[in-house]
């Protein structure tokens, strides 16, 4: 039988039992557990375990894997909340005929942990609460479902060598013993609930060839189990049977045991030895799960790693870092100047579509009129402008209007380039050199010489990244030159002051008219369409 | 002294000097600067729809970039599109390997792709001619399982494995065109910069990492964190970083500053991090844990200002809307939540 915690050192009650359990069949008295009647009778008579109070918490602190930390945290609690003098009360209950030892109440436990991890909040208290309780560290004493309650309602704390951070994944031949020993104790309090039962017949049915070694296994933990004294009893069983509500939940329960796949083969006991609640030695083989993959190890450093990180280091050195206070400045700056675009913080309008079921608000932005808070984000950046179609398109006829299109035309070509399938790359590098860069190209545009010598070179092995350098200088020249005429110009401040409210019919066909108008007046024969082999 | 030894304090000399430089440039705090700005106020979300469906956990969900659409991958070998409008499922497709980890939406909405366990990343063709999805193609060459995958464009995609790699691949060829090798463990996340130049990577050896694409090397390491981190994103202006760790923190780290900005954290929560996203100004971290519920950051202040709950198990995936208007949640539960 599991070595008893040392934890909860049984209190040596002196008082006389009102009722010696008989071995035997025994009459429903003995259903105190079950009925639990808080109002009544109740003596609390002070427990307190015997040990020191360092955290018991029996994770090795050099434990970094993820389950550990938190089983690290929340021991590092349980250890606490059981502190004879910081901890809570942990009494016998005296109840109807019997006494409840060492227990405390759902209550008690919630106020604790509000004053002692200074939580304001008794819905994160509970949350907390519910937390250790899921994990099993403490358990209601008559239900099998393992929450916390903010009422009157007894817990018992689990003994250490339960705890979840031994990893104990126990094989069914535990639960089927563990089942089966239930039904021999014949106590109304023991027996089965349904799911259990169920799960036992499917057991019996699963280990039909080795039930009689069960059996006899079930009946030696009997055994031992009435060698002990009956209060001590009372706790184990029912730290016995918490813990398997922890590894076999009721069913519509969240298995807390359940690891993210990913970090299983990290776990300390990789090659899962599996250790049996009961004592019984390993027996077959290990089952083979999914997750039996070789365990991967990264290369602990060599020398060249060393020297690999070395060159990397210098050149973290040689970077220049901005000031904390400049950055934090632009964090800020952005942040507030796209709060009232982030629908989580300023209510879109006409109205948010998840919350209103109107959809006018994705009709209009995929309309071909902008709101004039679209347009005004425009203003923002030139990635900005560039990143929304209509913005896009404004942008360029701007553009063609100045007879300066050739470079926003090179800069989208080059966008496409890189979305390009690679049979087609090579091909279309050298289409966009003779558009845009050749001698006598029909969009000639203005590169310094060493961009142009760089990327020339580039283009004798073409790939999706030939025109990189060029890309960006382009850009940086829109950016600088182009944009920041755009965005004085007529046409783009007609458009941002030109919708205050939204217009009547005539009124917007006529804004619009005018608009196109004004563009088309600059249009010469100069065309839009991407690339064009000039003859 | 040994060859060894001698590199080894020379390391440490150098790392010792980035440290002292970064400190250098610390003038200020982000909580310090950002004292003066309004407080943004509780945050409370609603969930306006459920989407069921999936018989199993799941462990993966990205949204589309062009409609209300999302693919989610599930224990139960499914990846499910989803019309989160409708509720609707636009597809069902089965997977050869029921132990998908991840999931990605192809911006152009014409592809999705998984992976897992089984090492590969396969690409879905949604829009293929006969309407059937079908497997396109798949990349076979990681070594251990397929942590995370995210399109570029239909020609490229980026993955991250528990090989300790993350590879560049042409989809079309099914080749690698670029290993990024650096990280001490598992890869278990990774996202990519809005100008699509960079990507950032975090491991189980507590680091992110910060890669340039075109030249297939390592360019910052961030670290700092006490355990795996599970998650990570780029803030919206693509200057900073946010990590989500099995420590239960997440951290805001800046490129620019080279350095940590600010921790997210609170004594009262325990478990560790599984995902997180940004809203779209980056004021609000959304933040899924292992207890079950989202956690809502304000990014500059470091103040929790609001809390999800209401899923069953551990969230496991997280996602805000291109638009921004909805934040997606999927759990251990087998069910996805769309709130705001």
């Amino acid at each position: 039988m599991a070595e008893a915690p040392q934890q909860q050192q049984l209190q040596q009650q002196k008082e006389e039992e009102e009722e010696e359990q008989q071995p035997g069949p025994v009459e429903a008295r003995d259903s105190s557990e079950g009925s639990e009647e808080p109002k009544e009778d109740v003596q609390a008579t002070p427990t307190r375990p015997l040990l020191s109070m360092r955290s018991m918490s029996i994770v090795d602190p050099d434990d970094d894997s993820p389950n550990m930390i938190v089983y690290r945290k929340i021991e590092d609690i349980v250890t606490r909340i059981q502190d004879e003098t910081e901890g809570v009360p942990i009494r016998t209950v005296k109840s109807f005929m019997t006494k409840i030892p060492s227990v405390v109440t759902g209550a008690d436990i919630v106020q604790w942990l509000m004053k002692n991890l200074s939580i304001e909040d008794q819905a994160e208290a509970m949350h907390i609460g519910g937390l250790i309780a899921a994990q099993g560290y403490f358990f209601p004493i008559s239900d099998h479902v393992l929450s916390l309650k903010d009422d009157g309602t007894f817990y018992r704390f689990q003994a250490p060598y339960f705890w979840p951070s031994h990893c104990w994944e126990p094989e069914n031949t535990d639960y089927a013993i563990y089942l089966c020993k239930r039904t021999m104790q014949n106590k109304t309090r023991l027996e089965l609930a349904d799911y259990e039962a169920e799960n036992l017949a499917r057991l019996q049915r699963a280990f039909a060839r080795k039930w009689e070694f069960i059996y006899m296994q079930a009946e030696a933990q009997v055994k031992i189990d009435r060698k002990k004294d009956k209060t001590e009893r009372k706790i184990l069983d029912s730290q016995e049977r918490a813990f398997w509500d922890v590894h076999r939940p009721v069913p519509g329960c969240v298995n807390t045991t359940e690891m993210d796949i990913r970090k299983c083969r990290r776990l300390k006991n990789p090659q899962r030895v599996k250790k049996s609640v009961y004592g019984l030695t390993e027996e077959g083989t290990q089952s083979q799960s999914p997750i039996h993959t070789p365990s991967h190890h990264c290369r602990k450093g060599t020398k060249e790693d060393v020297e690999k990180e070395i060159l990397f280091l210098n050149t973290q050195l040689d970077r220049h870092c901005m000031k904390m206070s400049k950055v934090a400045e632009s964090l800020i700056t952005y942040t507030e100047q796209y709060m009232e675009y982030d629908p989580f913080l300023t209510a879109p309008e006409p109205s948010n579509p998840w919350t209103s079921d109107d959809p006018s608000l994705w009709d209009l932005e995929a309309s071909k009129e902008p709101s004039q808070q679209r347009v005004k984000k425009w203003g923002f950046s030139l990635e900005e402008a560039l990143k929304d179609p209509a913005g896009q398109e404004l942008f360029l006829k701007f553009l063609e209007s100045e007879f300066s299109s050739e470079n926003l035309r090179f800069w989208l070509a080059v966008q496409d380039l890189k979305r390009m399938p690679q049979q087609e790359v090579a091909q279309r590098a050298q289409e966009i050199w003779a558009e845009f860069l050749a001698e006598g190209a029909p969009s000639s545009i203005n590169l310094d010489s060493h961009s142009y010598e760089r990327t020339s070179q580039n283009l004798k092995d073409p790939g999706r990244y030939s025109y990189e350098d060029a890309q960006d200088h382009i850009y940086k020249l829109m950016k600088s030159d182009s944009y920041t005429r755009f965005l004085r110009s007529n046409v783009y401040q007609d458009l941002l002051m030109a919708r205050k409210k939204p217009e009547t019919e005539q009124g917007r066909r006529t804004s619009l008219e005018k608009f196109t108008r004004s563009v088309g007046k600059s249009l010469t024969g100069k065309r839009l369409t991407g690339l064009m082999q000039s003859s | 002294m040994g060859e060894m030894e001698q590199l080894r304090k020379e390391a440490e000399s150098l790392k010792d000097q980035i440290t002292a430089a970064r400190k250098a440039v610390q003038d200020t705090t982000l909580q310090e600067a950002a004292a003066g700005i309004t407080v943004v106020g509780r945050v409370q979300l609603k969930t306006r729809k459920t989407l069921r469906g999936h018989l199993a956990k799941i462990y993966a969900m990205h949204w589309a970039v062009d409609a209300n659409l999302c693919v989610s991958a599930s224990q139960d070998g499914k990846l499910i599109v989803w019309d989160t409008i409708t509720t609707n499922k636009v597809n069902a497709i089965p997977l050869k390997s029921s132990w998908v980890m991840t999931c990605a939406y192809a911006p152009s909405g014409n592809l999705v792709a998984c992976g897992g366990l089984d090492n590969m990343c396969s690409i879905y063709n949604l829009k293929g001619k006969d309407g059937n999805v079908k497997v396109m193609r798949e990349l076979a060459a990681h070594t251990g399982y397929l942590s995370c995958c995210r399109f570029l464009s239909d020609s490229e995609i980026i993955t991250s494995s528990g090989d300790c790699t993350c590879v560049l691949w042409d989809i079309e060829t099914g080749t690698q065109k670029t290993v990024f090798a650096g990280h001490q463990g598992d890869c278990m996340s990774l996202a990519v910069s809005p100008d699509f130049k960079f990507f950032i990577s975090g491991a189980c050896d507590f680091t992110a990492k910060l890669w340039d694409i075109r030249e297939g090397v390592c360019r910052q390491t961030f670290g700092g964190h006490e355990s795996d981190i599970n998650a990570i994103g780029f803030f919206p202006n693509g200057n900073a970083v946010i990590t989500g760790s099995d420590d239960a923190t997440c951290k805001l780290y800046d490129l620019r500053a080279d350095q940590e900005l600010i921790t997210y954290q609170d004594s009262s929560i325990m478990c560790g991090v599984t995902s997180l996203a940004p809203s779209l100004s980056g004021r609000l971290i959304l933040a899924g844990y292992d207890d079950f519920n989202v956690n809502i950051w304000d990014s500059l202040k470091s103040e929790r200002v609001g809390v999800l709950a209401g899923h069953d198990n551990r969230v496991s995936c997280i996602g805000v809307s291109a638009d921004g208007m909805a934040c997606c949640t999927g759990s251990w539960d087998s069910f996805l939540k769309i709130w705001n």
